[in-house]
């Protein structure tokens, strides 16, 4: 139990040991530590965001997604509705150029008929002359009677 | 030392409680014991000296193992420290209190090293046979008066630093009781009743576990001499207190650390 100068050798060496610690020790520990729970810290908020910002992003191209459905459905529905009324107007169309052709064919056989007859007519009226010219040969002067031949020609 | 002739247990223990002295005045205050002074200082240069080692090479990024046991250490100082004294730890309070703690640490842990292993093996082929070496500096007084002096230093100047001189000397006088000078004296007592049982219960606790532990070893060795029945009882019972000294060995350096925490942040606390 004697106190001697030890004592005061053994706090400078404390002494000593605690401004090493201070000074060289601790705050390299201290400076990687904090250095690694800010990157730590850093590391799971940026972890944080890019799922935040998947999230967001995955929603907006579902969103996308369905725009486009819609939109394409919507097109669709139109072209329908288009080649209907494309096939309607073609059948109006088609109707009256029929109707057009038709009442042409009738116009023209109608014509067809007229000039049959009037050919008709005109080689009975020929022959009714040729008749009536043998018939009168002897009788009558063709000279003579020519204004009522032709009169009667012209009523036939 | 078995082999000493005429060895009785008395001379025994005396023998293994002798400090290796070197008288370097006149007077018995102009001694150093020479074990002490050597064993504490190498202690502390070689763990302070490991931590710095790792300390320096320090990576913010993935560390080593012997970097993460150091920033285990570190952390688990820096904890306790946090929830005592909040101002800025860092600049010197913590620092200590690491430092207080791995050197109690290690100069407590040389308790496990068998009593004579540093004497035979490390000092008497280089000073000589029956050398005195004790290689548990702090169940030297000296050691733990030293760092409880120290610290009752650092305690008076952080709080003279914190309150001012006049601020320190107020609180002498006018803390805990009040400020009428009536009572000027009782507090003022009560105060230097605080300043001096602080560091004396601050060492002496370190010291009377430490030193009682050595002790204990010394008889148990003594015990193991006697013959081969002492022997193996004397080994069991060793083996025993030495798994039951981890305790003391670690718990004592944290108490002393805490001690050394508790009485820097009170001091820089105004009452």
């Amino acid at each position: 139990m004697d106190i001697n100068f030890t004592l005061v050798a053994q706090a400078i060496a404390f002494f000593v040991l605690i401004v090493f610690t201070m000074k060289f020790v601790w705050p390299p520990l201290l400076n990687a530590i904090e250095t690694r729970q800010k990157e730590i810290a850093d590391g799971l908020a940026a972890g944080e965001k890019g799922r935040a910002e998947l999230e967001q992003s995955s929603k907006r191209a579902s969103e996308a997604l369905t725009e486009a459905k819609v939109k394409a459905s919507e097109i669709l529905a139109l072209a329908e509705k288009r080649a209907t009324q494309i096939v309607e107007d073609a059948k109006g169309t088609a109707k009256v150029e029929g109707d057009r052709i038709i009442t042409g064919a009738k116009a023209e056989i109608e014509q067809e008929i007229n000039r049959a007859k009037e050919g008709l007519r005109q080689q009975v009226s020929t022959l009714a002359i040729a008749g009536a010219e043998k018939i009168l040969r002897k009788e009558i002067d063709a000279k003579a009677h020519a204004e009522i031949l032709t009169a009667i020609a012209k009523e036939l | 030392m078995a082999t000493e002739h005429a060895l009785t247990p008395s001379g025994y223990i005396e023998h293994h409680l002798s400090f290796n002295s070197l008288s370097i005045g006149d007077g018995s205050f102009w001694t150093i014991h020479v074990d002490t002074l050597v064993m504490s200082v190498a202690l502390g240069m070689i763990a302070m000296g490991l931590i710095w080692l790792v300390s320096r090479g320090a990576t913010a990024g993935v560390p080593t193992k012997r970097q993460a046991f150091m920033e285990l250490v570190f952390d688990f100082v820096d904890d306790q420290v946090k929830n005592i004294y909040h101002g800025n730890r860092h600049t010197f309070i913590a620092p200590a209190a690491l430092t207080v703690f791995i050197w109690v640490f290690m100069m407590n842990a040389m308790d496990f090293l068998p009593i004579d292993i540093v004497a035979k093996y490390i000092v008497e082929p280089i000073g000589g046979e029956h050398t005195f070496w004790r290689s548990v500096p702090t169940s030297d007084i000296n050691t733990t008066f030293a760092l409880a002096l120290t610290v009752w230093f650092l305690m008076i100047f952080f709080a003279i630093k914190s309150k001012g001189l006049g601020g320190w000397i107020h609180e002498l006088f006018c803390s805990p009781f009040g400020t009428n000078p009536l009572i000027w004296p009782a507090n003022f007592l009560f105060n230097l009743i605080e300043y001096v049982s602080k560091p004396l219960s601050h060492s002496l606790r370190l010291f009377g576990n430490m030193y009682a532990g050595e002790v204990i070893f010394l008889l148990l060795g003594l015990w193991a001499a006697t013959g081969v029945t002492g022997t193996i009882a004397g080994a069991i019972l060793g083996a025993g207190w030495s798994i039951f000294h981890i305790l003391i060995v670690a718990l004592q350096a944290f108490i002393f650390m805490m001690l050394t925490v508790v009485y820097l942040a009170m001091a820089q606390e105004s009452h």
